[in-house]
Order: C-alpha cells, then sequence, then structure tokens
C-alpha cells in the first residue's frame, strides 16, 4: 500500500459551504494492473456486496466516524479527503501518470464523490476508469458516464441466485449496467473471476460474451484466475481453476462475441 | 601461482579471454606513468581507482568512430568500398568493428544502427535476414556487453527490424538505447521499445533533449550512447575514466563542511592529476593518434577526444556524514548530496586537460556504474538497493544528479513480469522520468533471462553455465556473476 504525504489544506471548498468528502481506503502512486498505461489508483472505502473471494475486505466496511491517527502522529488509512485533497496527493506524480483508476471497496457506493473526483481529474488532465461491481445504475447518473474515461465492470456471476450466493446481492443493476454501458461504448472492461464450483462459469462467460455482441461492444472481456492469497481464510481452500478450464472459458468467450479476450 | 601460467591454465576462460588476460598483464609490467606519492597513495586505498585500463594507455579508453563516414567513404585501410546494399553494409560494419580497439578489446560502440541502415532498407523480408544475421553475428563474435547501438529518435523500418530482432534473439549483445524525445519519437515505436525491453532487458532510454543540449553546447550536433550509457561524441571518444569512490573517502573527513571545504578538493585534485598524465601518455607517447588508420581516415578526430571523471558511492559518502537522515529519502541528504556533486562538477569544470582540445580540455562527469568487485559501493549516484522508495518517488529523488553528468548517469529498474502486458505502463513511468529530468532510464522484467547488471546486460542462463565451471562466451558474464554476489544487482526492489 502506499503513503502518500499527508495532505494539507484540509478544509478545501467555498467557504461556509461544507466541502464533499470521500471515504478513502488507499491510494497507489502508480499502478501497471488497472488500465491501460500507469495510472494511480484510489480505492474508496466501503462496499455493499460480500463476495466469497473478495481480495480487499478491508475496504468492505463502511466507515462513518472520521478515523485516527497512527502511533506514528499521521493520519491513518481510510481517511475523508475531498477530491483535490486525493489530486494534490497523486500530483507530485503527475509526470509518470496516463489517468486514474477509481476503485474500492466499490467506488459507486459515494456516486457525488465519484463524480466530483472524475470531473477534477479530468479537469486536471488525468482520465478516471471507474472500476465498480455495478451495484449502482449509471444510467441514473450521466455526469459520472460524461466524466469517466470507460467503466470496467465486474460480473461476479450472470444467474441471480448464484450472483446472491456469491455476494449477498443481486445482480439486476449489474446486468443493466452491462447493457446500458456496453451500448453506449462506455465499457473499457467486462471481468470475471473464474472460482470453480462458486457458479456456472460457462453460463456466465456465454451469456455475457453474447451481451457484449448484441451491443456492438468493443470492450475486452477479463477471465481472471481465482487466487486465494489475500481472501479471507474460510476461502482459502477454494482450488484455484486449472488452465485447461480457462483455456475452454477463453474460447467460449470468443465463440459467443466478445471482441477481445484475455487470461490473467 | 604466477599470474601469467594461472591466466593460461585457467578452465573457465575462453582463448580470446586468455588472450586478452595476457595482453594486461604485459601491458602492467611496465611502470611509464609519473604517478605522485599522494595520486598513488589514494590509489593504493581504492579511493582513485582507473578501472583495470592499464600502466600504459596504448588506446582510448572508449572509441566513438565516425560510422556515417565509414559507411559514405568505405576505407583505404580496411580495402572496403562504400557499401551500395544493405548485404554490404552490415558486411562493411562488421569488418570495421572487429579493427576498432577499446578498453574491452571489443568496440563499445556500433553506430547509430537505424540511421546507418536504413538507407539500404528496400525490402522488408530481406532487410530482416540481414540486419537478423548481423546482430547475431554481432552477439556472437563481440563477446562482451560493453558494446553499444543507438537507435532513434526517429522511427524507422531498420529501428522497427532491430527491436523485433533482439525480441526474437533475447542476446545480450549488443547494449541497446533509444534515444527518446517526445516529440520526434512516435508512440507505437516507443511503445514497441518498451514491450522490447521488458522481454529482453533493453533498449534503455535516453533523453535525447538532455544529451543533445549538452554537446550542443560543447559544439557538437550529435553524441554517441557507448559502453553502459557514457554519453561521448562522435567520431572522437573517451581518453580515459578514472572513478573517485566517495564510499572509500568518506573517513578522511571529520564532517559534512570539512568533505566540501577540504577532502574533496584534494582527491579531485589528485584525480585530475593523475587522468592528465594518463592522457599525456596516450596522446604524446603511444602513438595511438599518429599511427591509426581510424585517425587517418577520419574516423576518430583527436579533437574530439575527451576524458571521463568518474565517481561512485555517493550515496555511502552522505550517509556517512548527513547526521542520520538517509540518501534517497530524506531532503537533508540529498541537499547534502547535490553540494558534493555541484562542487566537484565544478572542480572539474575549472580544470583543463594540457593534452585535450575537446571541450577546452574539460574532462566530462561521469556516474560510473561500479565493477564487480565492489561490495556496499553503490553505483555513481544511485540510492542504494534494498533502500529504494516506492518507484516514482525514486525517480523524482534521481532525477536532480542526471544533470551534472554528460558522460553518463542512469537508473535501473526491475519490474514484475506482469508488466508485460502494459508495455504502456513501462512507457509512461519512461517518459515521466525524462521529463522529470532523468537522463537515462532502463529497466527489465524480474523473470527474463538477459538482465541489466548495472549498466551491462548478462545472461541468467550464461552466470548459471559459469557457475557449473564452463567457460562462457561472452567476458561480461563473469562481471555480472560476480556483481550478483557482492552487489546484489538481483534483489532490486520489483516494481508493479
Ligand atoms: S465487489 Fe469487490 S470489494 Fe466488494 S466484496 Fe466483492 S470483491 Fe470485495
Amino acid at each position: 500500500m502506499a503513503d502518500t504525504p499527508d495532505a494539507t489544506a484540509a478544509q478545501g471548498g467555498p467557504a461556509g459551504e461544507a466541502p464533499l468528502r470521500g471515504r478513502i481506503a488507499k491510494i497507489l502512486n502508480t499502478s501497471a494492473v488497472d488500465g491501460p498505461g500507469n495510472r494511480a489508483v484510489i480505492f474508496l472505502q466501503g462496499c455493499s456486496f460480500d463476495c466469497a473471494y473478495c481480495h480487499n475486505p478491508e475496504t468492505r466496511p463502511a466507515i462513518t466516524a472520521k478515523p485516527g491517527l497512527r502511533p506514528d502522529g499521521k493520519e491513518a488509512w481510510p481517511r475523508w479527503m475531498t477530491s483535490g485533497q486525493v489530486l494534490s496527493s497523486v500530483g507530485r506524480y503527475r509526470a509518470f501518470l496516463r489517468g486514474i483508476t477509481v476503485t474500492g471497496g466499490e467506488c459507486g457506493e459515494q456516486p457525488e464523490f465519484l463524480q466530483e473526483l472524475l470531473r477534477d481529474a479530468r479537469a486536471a488532465g488525468l482520465p478516471g476508469l471507474v472500476d465498480t461491481n455495478g451495484s449502482l445504475d449509471y444510467e441514473a447518473w450521466p455526469g459520472i458516464v460524461a466524466a469517466a474515461e470507460g467503466f470496467m465492470l465486474d460480473l461476479k456471476a450472470w444467474d441471480t441466485d448464484e450472483h446472491r450466493a456469491l455476494t449477498g446481492a443481486g445482480n439486476a443493476s449489474v446486468l443493466k449496467n452491462l447493457d446500458f454501458l456496453a451500448a453506449s461504448g462506455a465499457l473499457y472492461e467486462l471481468r470475471t473471476v473464474i472460482a470453480p464450483g462458486l457458479f456456472d462459469a460457462e453460463a456466465t462467460v456465454r451469456n455475457a460474451s453474447e451481451a457484449l455482441a448484441r451491443a456492438g461492444s468493443k470492450a475486452r472481456y477479463k477471465l481472471i484466475r481465482f487466487r486465494p492469497q489475500g481472501v479471507r481464510a474460510a476461502w482459502r481452500s477454494l482450488p484455484p481453476p486449472d488452465d485447461a478450464l480457462m483455456e475452454r472459458l477463453s474460447a467460449l468467450a470468443a465463440d459467443s462475441g466478445a471482441a477481445e479476450v484475455v487470461v490473467v | 601461482m604466477n599470474p601469467i601460467l594461472a591466466t593460461i591454465e585457467d578452465r573457465a576462460l575462453t582463448y580470446q579471454q586468455k588472450l586478452a588476460g595476457l595482453a594486461r598483464l604485459a601491458e602492467n609490467s611496465l611502470s611509464v606513468l609519473t604517478v605522485t606519492p599522494e595520486a598513488q597513495a589514494y590509489r593504493d586505498a581504492g579511493v582513485i581507482c582507473d578501472l583495470f585500463e592499464g600502466e600504459a594507455p596504448y588506446r582510448p579508453r572508449y572509441i566513438v568512430p565516425d560510422y556515417e563516414r565509414f559507411i559514405k567513404q568505405g576505407s583505404a585501410f580496411l580495402g572496403v568500398a562504400p557499401p551500395t546494399d544493405i548485404w554490404e553494409a552490415t558486411a562493411a560494419l562488421l569488418i570495421l568493428y572487429r579493427h576498432v580497439p577499446s578498453i574491452t578489446t571489443f568496440p563499445v560502440y556500433l553506430g547509430d544502427l537505424d540511421a546507418l541502415l536504413e538507407p539500404f532498407v528496400r525490402d522488408e523480408a530481406e532487410a530482416r535476414k540481414a540486419i537478423g544475421l548481423f546482430l547475431l553475428q554481432i552477439d556472437r563474435t563481440i563477446n562482451d556487453s560493453f558494446c553499444h547501438a543507438d537507435i532513434g529518435p526517429r522511427e524507422t523500418q531498420a529501428g522497427r527490424l532491430i527491436l523485433e530482432l533482439s525480441r526474437e534473439q533475447k542476446n545480450a549483445v549488443p547494449n541497446l538505447t533509444l534515444k527518446y524525445d517526445p516529440e520526434l519519437t512516435p508512440e507505437p515505436f516507443a511503445e514497441l521499445a518498451a514491450a522490447t525491453a521488458l522481454e529482453v532487458a533493453k533498449p534503455s532510454f535516453a533523453s535525447h533533449r538532455i544529451f543533445g543540449a549538452d554537446f550542443r553546447a560543447m559544439g557538437f550536433d550529435d553524441y554517441a550512447i557507448v559502453s553502459c550509457y557514457n554519453g561521448l561524441p562522435k567520431g572522437g571518444g573517451s581518453a580515459t575514466l578514472v572513478r573517485l569512490n566517495l564510499a572509500r573517502l568518506a573517513p578522511y573527513a571529520k564532517d559534512a563542511e570539512d568533505l566540501l571545504a577540504r577532502v574533496l578538493p584534494e582527491a579531485a585534485r589528485l584525480q585530475l592529476g593523475y587522468m592528465d598524465e594518463r592522457v599525456r601518455f596516450l596522446v604524446r607517447e603511444s602513438g595511438f593518434f599518429e599511427s591509426s588508420f581510424l585517425v587517418k581516415e577520419g574516423l576518430v578526430r583527436a579533437d574530439r577526444v575527451t576524458g571521463m571523471f568518474g565517481l561512485v558511492g555517493l550515496a555511502e559518502l552522505v550517509n556517512a556524514h548527513a547526521g542520520g537522515k538517509r540518501f534517497g529519502h530524506d531532503d537533508e541528504a540529498e541537499a547534502l548530496g547535490l553540494r558534493i556533486i555541484e562542487s566537484l562538477s565544478e572542480l572539474v569544470r575549472d580544470h583543463s586537460c594540457p593534452y585535450l582540445t575537446m571541450n577546452e580540455g574539460r574532462y566530462l562527469m561521469h556516474a560510473q556504474v561500479g565493477i564487480d568487485s565492489d561490495s556496499g559501493i553503490s553505483p555513481g549516484c544511485r540510492i542504494p538497493i534494498g533502500d529504494e522508495p516506492e518507484l516514482p518517488e525514486h525517480i523524482l529523488r534521481s532525477a536532480p544528479y542526471h544533470a551534472f553528468f554528460p558522460s553518463g548517469i542512469g537508473d535501473v529498474f526491475a519490474f514484475e513480469p506482469t508488466a508485460k502486458a502494459n508495455p504502456r505502463q513501462l512507457l509512461d513511468i519512461a517518459k515521466g522520468a525524462l521529463a522529470s529530468g532523468l537522463r537515462y532510464f532502463s529497466a527489465y522484467a524480474a523473470d527474463a533471462d538477459v538482465v541489466r547488471i548495472t549498466g551491462y546486460l548478462v545472461k541468467r542462463s550464461e552466470i548459471e553455465r559459469m557457475n557449473r565451471g564452463e567457460a562462457s562466451l561472452q567476458d561480461t558474464t563473469a562481471l555480472g556473476r560476480n556483481a550478483v554476489n557482492n552487489l546484489g544487482v538481483l534483489e532490486r526492489r520489483i516494481r508493479s
């Protein structure tokens, strides 16, 4: 995790008006794996899903109280920050960045802040990708869609019951977002974590690829091997998928109409 | 054992390596240089070190032939006519390489290969075959990775072929630099270079703007990157490279003020005097400039030859005198580091070598990459391995030093293998680094066979072969193996 300098000017915003603040889990100043090129990654705190294989379980709970200080006197993460503070924190490394990626937790849990951050970042010359679980209805947030460079959408499972079993939440909004973002051209990448036994991966991959094709989307479909490192203890014994399965799913996605398939 | 006999009987040396070793022993049996007792004391203490240049310099350490001129005029001495097609051009260059001396016995500069070969690229398939064979022959016959070729800043078909073939062949030789200029180098070409670097640890990125401006200020319209990352004028070279080991100098000073006021000026004076003596012998006694066909045919000119004032171990010197502040992390340490380099740079600028005319006899500063026997001494102005900050912070902390070293300074970064899926990320970092004032940026993927040791490249598989007691074709393999053990170069922080 990156340790960024403590932001100063903590009380940004016009006098008298409470500045909008986001709950920030952490900030990475550089990343090769969160979209094209080198990007700073802003992790927003809080997620309403409860995925079995979540790799960032510490970013799930929403924080409400003002977080405390660490023993060394620095403010601990997560923090409340304005979008200006987030951008000034990555500003020192501006020369290296192609853009930012806003993720979580779930960034759609804080839509006003997400919108403001994307707008301010764009104004500063840093286009922002939104990495989301699709729980927020983006059609209802045209400001976010307009400000974003694109979306990376997680599709955990196609079947609603499977989705509920896997995440504790239904997927009507996710599927709606898939159609909407794919059709509008805002979808940069669709992703599914392949965890054998937790859901019907073949049905999910096939249906999702067909949906991409129907919408005429050129988004790439990334199939991600489940990896036990970092997940909660109860799920660590879950076996990662073998190469044969990943290859089969990759071929299935291509056959079903995905424009580009990547396996990681 | 007698060192001559030991060299002859060494099972882990090739014939060529023995020959070079025997020549070195012969040269070092002479004592023709006049070295003052104070300078000799510093040499004995390892403070001043000529990096095995030998006791009787008979060729410039680094020779940078004017290959453009050679391609235009051929060579009367070699009996080579100006080439008319890609086969003649590659053959002519290979012939000349055989006759370009240097400290390593092999050429340290092969030319700006894209610009040299582009006029002969007519049919892509034929050019691919010719350049492929050319690169293969270079790797197999120039058995030393202090051998450097340059490409860029503009995209050419030849440049693209060189990158593609380097990626396919996965050879350690030649070392390769892309001269990068954000206005002249197209994005897709730079991206191909980044993707290639993640496979084979080359090319490195040189700031064409910074090098170009520095050499223009000395009156040259062009420059070459040779050996590790040394910037030198084309058609000339460097008579010598002597380095000041700042880590070893640290105990000579009581504190930072004493260092700056007394110790540094004295050490610089002794090193400059020692360099002058080496240059004197080369220029006045050795006969190189009177006899070499390279000079007679105008491929090397005495007025384009300089000398390189090298240094290593800034980090250790700063850490010794910065009152507990850490080099690469604390602003106070950085301020001391900059004061040291500024004052050395002034001392070097105020000195003029009476035997050189280039740049009015002033030597060029060089952040030396170290030698394989260095232990606990960081190359040039680098942040010690194991103490490296986060990637962009590391670059920003290193950048201020780069301005002082026209004849070379560079930082090397190891990347997570996953970076290969996103070469644009490496390109973004390289571009940001150069825009932030870095003169030279190198990267490799942590799982690659070809890795950058300090400035030069070595194949891990060759190091393993040598660890089994077998000879390795490249003489740099042995250096790489020792550097892996002594400098921990493969323990660089891995960047994701
Ligand atoms: S949506 Fe993401 S952050 Fe939320 S629980 Fe699932 S994996 Fe974790």
